[in-house]
């Protein structure tokens, strides 16, 4: 196989990787939000169901998730798997998971606020949406992006997991070239291809907490 | 809008926290104009009689009105709150000032002070604007308008925080200690910021350990020792106290 040919291909996956990466962060990043006011949620029922399923989502290997979201219609409710499901399984085994991991993340941010934030706030009358987005919010996320940048970069190489239900992404490609070329190349071009993704997250992320560098 | 109606009432009031009885039985009458200042041991209940005053901890006893219009309440042994909308209504009445300022981080001094008239009493934004800088320049932080909190001296924050408070046009305005958090050089600049508004006739309930500003600046001095009142009344009378607490705790933190 010429190495064009080879480059094409992994291209290709690449391109998938990146979907995989941005569909998720979009999903997850919000649903975490959702989630971690479940996780604080006054209600002992809210609350431990929250728990257990970040327990679960945290304390299981997320390849494990891929293959209960994608087989899991099928075994559970006999549906047929169209092909086109195994890329929306992939985003909701991604998003569900890094959901989980974002929760804490945001609970952690938002319990470190000091409480005479919400003081101030409550007598100077603001209610309790505008309160928590334009008090609390701005502020938690200055405080929980070094954390944020840290998952984020691991979902950049997570997305190699993806391979495991055969979805046509960078590592599943330059797993199957190795393979059939008996020759290392394409996994260590795959390799310089999640470190440069991985240099660019991290540039960005920086950018963005000097953005928040304005107030302390 | 002279007359003898209370602006401020508390009735027997009483908080617990546990089994600790913060507040035993506290009852206070604030008129429109007055400063009152309480003092007291750390322990003996005065914040807490801020905080439950300004709702922001619940009352276990008693009641409490502004202008005659009752927040809180007790009926049949269990404490009723006004419905929502009432209860924030009222709560316009009075402003809180922190000993922590409290102060917003994330917005600039301008914005810490125009901000809640505009989201919360729908000010227009070049009226709340306004409204700002004439208190930033009454308050002589009209070139901070644009800085940050973090930018600020203690003292400097502290002004911001009152500023924010009367932005608000509050009738009585409650302070926490407003110089507890400073160095005695800060504290001097507040405390000539609160005489000032005295002088205006704002109507003020101060807790501070400053006995000197307190005997100046006030109408009327309480003192608070395990969760009541010992005694109250002008500051020469409170300074002339034969109670013995009193004079103790005059003449340690007193001159």
């Amino acid at each position: 196989m010429p190495m064009s040919t080879i480059l094409a291909l992994l291209g290709k996956g690449m391109l998938v990787s990146v979907e995989i990466f941005f569909f998720t962060l979009l999903f997850s990043l919000p649903l975490g939000l959702l989630v971690s006011f479940g996780r604080m949620s006054k209600n002992f029922l809210v609350r431990s169901l929250v728990k257990i399923y970040i327990a679960i989502m945290r304390g299981t290997p997320l390849m494990l998730q891929l293959l209960v979201v994608y087989f899991g219609p099928f075994y559970v409710f006999d549906m047929k798997i169209s092909p086109g499901y195994r890329f929306v399984a992939v985003i909701i085994a991604f998003s569900i998971n890094y959901a989980a991991y974002f929760a804490e993340i945001y609970r952690s941010g938002i319990e470190s606020i000091p409480v005479g934030q919400y003081e101030a706030a409550k007598i100077l009358g603001y209610n309790r949406v505008q309160t928590f987005f334009k008090i609390i919010f701005p502020q938690v996320i200055k405080r929980i992006l070094p954390p944020v940048t840290n998952e984020t970069i691991t979902l950049v190489k997570d997305t190699s997991l993806a391979s495991v239900i055969a979805m046509a992404e960078m590592f599943t490609i330059a797993k199957q070239i190795s393979a059939k070329e008996t020759t290392i190349m394409p996994l260590m071009v795959a390799g310089v291809f999640y470190f440069i993704f991985n240099y660019i997250v991290a540039f960005v992320m920086e950018y963005i907490e000097k953005k928040f560098k304005y107030f302390r | 809008m002279r007359g003898n109606m209370n602006l401020v009432e508390i009735n027997h009031m009483k908080k617990q926290f546990g089994e600790l009885e913060v507040l035993e039985d506290i009852s206070l009458a604030v008129q429109k104009g007055e400063v009152v200042s309480i003092i007291g041991p750390s322990g003996s209940g005065k914040s807490t009689l801020l905080r439950c005053a300004t709702l922001l901890e619940e009352m276990d006893g008693g009641d409490l009105s502004y202008a005659g219009e009752k927040v809180v309440w007790e009926e049949n042994g269990k404490m009723v709150m006004a419905p929502l909308a009432e209860a924030k209504r009222i709560s316009r009445t009075f402003g809180l000032v922190f000993q922590n300022f409290n102060l917003f981080p994330h917005y600039t001094v301008l914005k810490n002070v125009m901000d809640a008239p505009v989201c919360v009493d729908k000010v227009s934004k070049k009226e709340a604007r306004e409204r700002a800088m004439r208190l930033l320049c009454q308050l002589g932080l009209e070139d901070k308008a644009e800085a940050y909190p973090y930018q600020l001296s203690g003292g400097q924050q502290q002004r911001v925080s009152i500023a924010r408070a009367l932005a608000l046009k509050p009738q009585v305005l409650f302070f926490d200690e407003p110089t507890s958090a400073l160095d005695p050089e800060l504290t001097g600049e507040v405390l000539k910021v609160i005489k000032e508004l005295a002088k205006q006739h704002m109507t003020m309930i101060i807790v501070t350990h400053e006995m000197k500003f307190a005997k100046e600046v006030s109408d009327r001095i309480i003192f608070m020792e395990g969760g009541v009142i010992v005694e109250e009344g002008t500051p020469h009378q409170l300074f002339a106290s034969e109670n013995q607490r009193v004079q103790e705790f005059i003449g340690k933190l007193g001159n």
